[in-house]
């Protein structure tokens, strides 16, 4: 080892200390916030909570409606989306490249939206899908408002794993005399399956988390939906309502947002078991 | 192959094939004129190339001469380009390939393509052959089957993987992975191989077995290749046709058979070429 000047050596060590606490104050803050949560909230979680209806405003009883409308929402919203999603990103990777201006203005519109934030998302949905399309406080609303919101994120990551696959497959299959069909729905996407996937979990968490955009368009009231075109409460907007409307609500807000963290915890674990299985399935 | 054993200097210990002279030959890719522009810049001057049935057709030429465009526009890959200007014609099997009625997947049928990067599709090796079986209409297992165990066995390929057609192809060393693409398009029972440097990824052991194989395809196959190796061409080549460039953009300069090429060419460049004196 080199001997360094005390003045150096004070210097790195230091830097090292510092580093090192930056890192372990991430630890903490997770740790508390998941020691939080848990402390606050198993004590409610059981069975009965998952599968009840809330009683009291969200007080007692479960979130069995906030449940199946938050899955009903995701659904939905992910029906909605990842058609129009793939076929954009095929668009934009196959079809064009960045001289086009057309392409350009798709994608700086894309940046956009991504920006904008979700209570102006929200406003839009309310006015359009809401209003002037009178889909009304409805599931299917707030799903297509959501999907509005994931659009860019799914868009992108899927163009960008399209783009990442060599051209050398390209030149092969139209060497081969593929069709482009064949070579897309084939080739391609078989080998994007797991940028797609990727890009599906990220917009599956996105959504989940989502709430202001909810507020306006599915609605918070707390029955059980009957159909898409009921108005529904997701458990972030279940979340949202116990902890700043409902007095005495805070036990329950934190069970809720302990399952809605195990719910992407288990999406999360799932992913990846799933993308390797997926990437097998298509390519064999 | 049939050798001509007498008439040879010492110095180069190849025995050349009793190739005829070349215009009386059948040739069933013929390269009439054919000039390429992309983006207004030329990437060779007009050309005119027959391709001899049932012999191997080298090209040889610096990088940079248009060897590789030239092998892209026979298959009309080049429609994948933007801004390119096609002059001339390349007539396959008679038929000229830029007429309004060609029919692109028949034609790449016909004319199967092999490249410089031996990269299968990273699926199973059956999925390999599966893909393109399909779309030219051969849709029955057992006729799929039936079609990849030739090619395979034709590339000599069959013993070595016939156990783990599940697996991924990818999984197979460079020099399979090249015999598997070659395999692949045998089986689509093609007329003609374009092969473009198809051995420059490889090292010498799976070179040579590339090699052979080229020797025992022709009997039945149109083959041209590319290639940057002169010796390989020397070994392999009944025909050579000599690529250059100048002003930037590539010249046809000699085509000949390969003893004339290499032991006695008419154009100075060529000589010197051939004789490792440019590189």
């Amino acid at each position: 080892m080199i001997k360094l000047p005390a003045k150096q050596q004070m210097a790195d060590l230091l830097l090292k200390i510092t580093s090192w606490f930056c890192g372990l104050l991430i630890i903490f803050f997770f740790a508390y916030l998941l020691f939080d949560i848990l402390l606050h909230g198993l004590p409610r979680i059981s069975l009965e909570y998952l599968f009840s209806q809330p009683l009291k405003a969200g007080r007692e009883g479960g979130i069995a409606p906030m449940l199946l409308s938050t899955l009903l929402l995701l659904a939905l919203c992910l029906l909605i989306a990842l058609p129009i999603g793939i076929a954009s990103a095929i668009y934009l990777a196959e079809y064009t490249n960045e001289s086009q201006w057309f392409a350009r203005f798709i994608q700086r519109s894309l940046n956009v939206l991504a920006s904008v934030p979700s209570i102006v998302m929200g406003l839009f949905g309310y006015a359009f899908f809401v209003i002037a399309l009178q889909l009304g406080f409805s599931i299917l609303a707030g799903a297509l408002t959501l999907a509005c919101m994931v659009l860019p994120l799914l868009i992108r990551s899927i163009e960008d794993s399209l783009r990442n696959i060599p051209d050398i497959h390209r030149l092969n299959a139209r060497a081969l005399g593929l069709s482009d069909t064949r070579m897309l729905f084939q080739v391609l996407l078989p080998l994007a399956a797991q940028g797609i996937l990727l890009a599906v979990i990220l917009s599956v968490g996105r959504a989940m988390a989502e709430t202001a955009a909810l507020l306006y368009t599915s609605g918070y009231v707390t029955r059980m939906p009957e159909s898409v075109m009921d108005s529904g409460r997701s458990l972030s907007v279940h979340i949202f309502d116990l902890s700043m409307n409902v007095p005495g609500g805070e036990q329950s807000a934190y069970a809720s947002a302990f399952v809605l963290m195990l719910l992407l915890l288990i999406i999360n674990l799932f992913s990846n078991r799933l993308s390797s299985v997926i990437q097998n399935r298509s390519t064999r | 192959m049939s050798v001509n054993q007498t008439s040879h200097l010492k110095a180069v210990p190849k025995n050349y094939s009793a190739a005829p002279s070349i215009d009386k030959l059948a040739a069933y890719i013929h390269v009439n004129r054919l000039g390429l522009q992309i983006n207004q810049q030329t990437i060779f001057e007009p050309l005119t190339l027959p391709v001899y049935t049932n012999h191997i057709n080298a090209l040889i030429g610096p990088s940079g001469c248009g060897k590789s465009s030239l092998l892209n526009t026979i298959i009309r890959l080049t429609d994948y380009e933007k801004n390119t200007r096609i002059d001339g014609s390349v007539f396959v099997d008679k038929q000229n390939i830029f007429h309004k009625n060609t029919d692109l997947i028949e034609l790449r049928k016909k004319v199967g393509m092999i490249f410089q990067k031996p990269v299968p599709f990273p699926m199973s090796i059956r999925k390999n052959f599966e893909l393109p079986l399909k779309e030219h209409g051969i849709k029955h297992k057992s006729d799929i089957e039936a079609h990849m165990e030739t090619a395979l066995k034709a590339v000599g390929l069959w013993q070595e993987v016939a156990d783990r057609l599940n697996h991924s192809a990818s999984m197979l060393s460079g020099g399979q992975q090249q015999r598997l693409c070659i395999a692949r398009v045998l089986a689509l029972k093609p007329k003609a191989l374009l092969l473009d440097e198809p051995c420059s990824a490889l090292d010498p052991i799976a070179s040579r077995i590339i090699e052979e194989l080229l020797q025992e395809l022709k009997t039945q196959y149109t083959i041209l290749i590319v290639t940057h190796n002169l010796s390989q061409a020397r070994r392999i080549a009944d025909y050579v046709a000599f690529m250059w460039y100048h002003d930037k953009h590539g010249k046809l300069i000699e085509h000949n058979r390969a003893d004339v090429i290499f032991e006695n060419p008419s154009n100075p460049i060529t000589a010197a070429y051939v004789q490792g004196l440019t590189d």
